[in-house]
């Protein structure tokens, strides 16, 4: 099927041939993107699952979807933005089935009053990196961020810690660009105020 | 601007995304409230602390565990 693409205006990313490859039964195709996302995919499942079997479950099982529903990809997004959506809801699934009393969505635990006040009013000094070394640092931030409401924490992983844009974190979660836009906010504050307590105490202890 | 304006705006200045009147306005607010500055300077230090950090790190065994199950998977559905 030929790719409509007016000549010379915009970069094609690379995986749009291998997505063509792959849709047109071409396994090694579909191997190469495998690999360059399966990483991506696990971290994202086992930052919102918290579980590593969980985060292993989902990162096969949204590699066979992806595969199964190839046809139904339109290229109108990324498709690493595709995968990772469709990631993304494996995992809050997954979520949901845990605690089976209590449902899990993006809408869940961000009903929080709307621009909370922030407090902690203490520097970093120094900054974290000179205070920790990076296996200690590594601890902290795999605690502080577990603390987050999920759908706190699946907003931040996927902006901050994955990099990916306001637009494609809108479009893997479902949400409109200014709903991201106020839960990331939230999630940054929380995660603030959480490392503030951390890194005062370090900074008291040291001066103590 | 006042505080909660600048709550508001804090978000797309950490982003980069304020048009340079507003920049200007945020600077401003923090040079004279210090309780902004260090909420700021913080909730930097909070992004630049995490960005692209791998905190679930992937062993080669993992993921040629991984690897080798989804290929199997989608393999067979074939």
């Amino acid at each position: 099927m030929p790719a409509i693409q007016s000549p010379g205006t915009e970069e094609i990313h690379p995986d749009v041939e291998l997505v063509a490859r792959a849709k047109e039964g071409d396994a090694a195709a579909f191997e190469q993107l495998v690999r360059q996302y399966e990483r991506q995919i696990f971290r994202v499942a086992q930052h919102i699952t918290q579980n590593r079997e969980d985060a292993e479950d989902i990162t096969q099982d949204a590699f066979l979807k992806a595969y199964e529903k190839l046809d139904q990809f339109q290229g109108n997004s990324k498709f690493s933005t595709w995968l990772v959506r469709i990631a993304v809801n494996e995992s809050l699934m997954r979520l949901r089935k845990r605690k089976t009393s209590k449902t899990v969505s993006m809408d869940e635990d961000v009903q929080t009053e709307e621009g909370s006040i922030p407090r902690d009013f203490a520097e970093w000094r120094p900054n974290p990196e000179q205070l920790y070394n990076q296996s200690e640092l590594g601890d902290i931030l795999r605690r502080t961020i577990q603390g987050l409401p999920p759908g706190f924490r699946t907003v931040f992983t996927l902006r901050d810690i994955e990099n990916l844009s306001t637009e494609e974190t809108a479009e893997a979660l479902g949400l409109s660009v200014p709903a991201v836009k106020s839960r990331l906010l939230r999630a940054r504050l929380q995660l603030r105020e959480r490392l503030s307590r951390y890194f005062a105490q370090k900074k008291e202890g040291k001066t103590a | 601007m006042n505080c909660t304006d600048l709550l508001s705006q804090l978000g797309d200045y950490l982003d980069d995304q304020l048009s340079e009147d507003l920049r200007r306005e945020v600077r401003s607010h923090t040079a004279e409230c210090e309780h902004c500055r260090v909420v700021l300077n913080t909730t930097h230090q909070t992004i630049e602390v995490y960005k692209g950090k791998e905190l679930y790190e992937v062993s080669p065994e993992l993921r040629e565990r991984l690897h080798d199950a989804i290929m199997a998977k989608c393999c067979k559905k074939k």
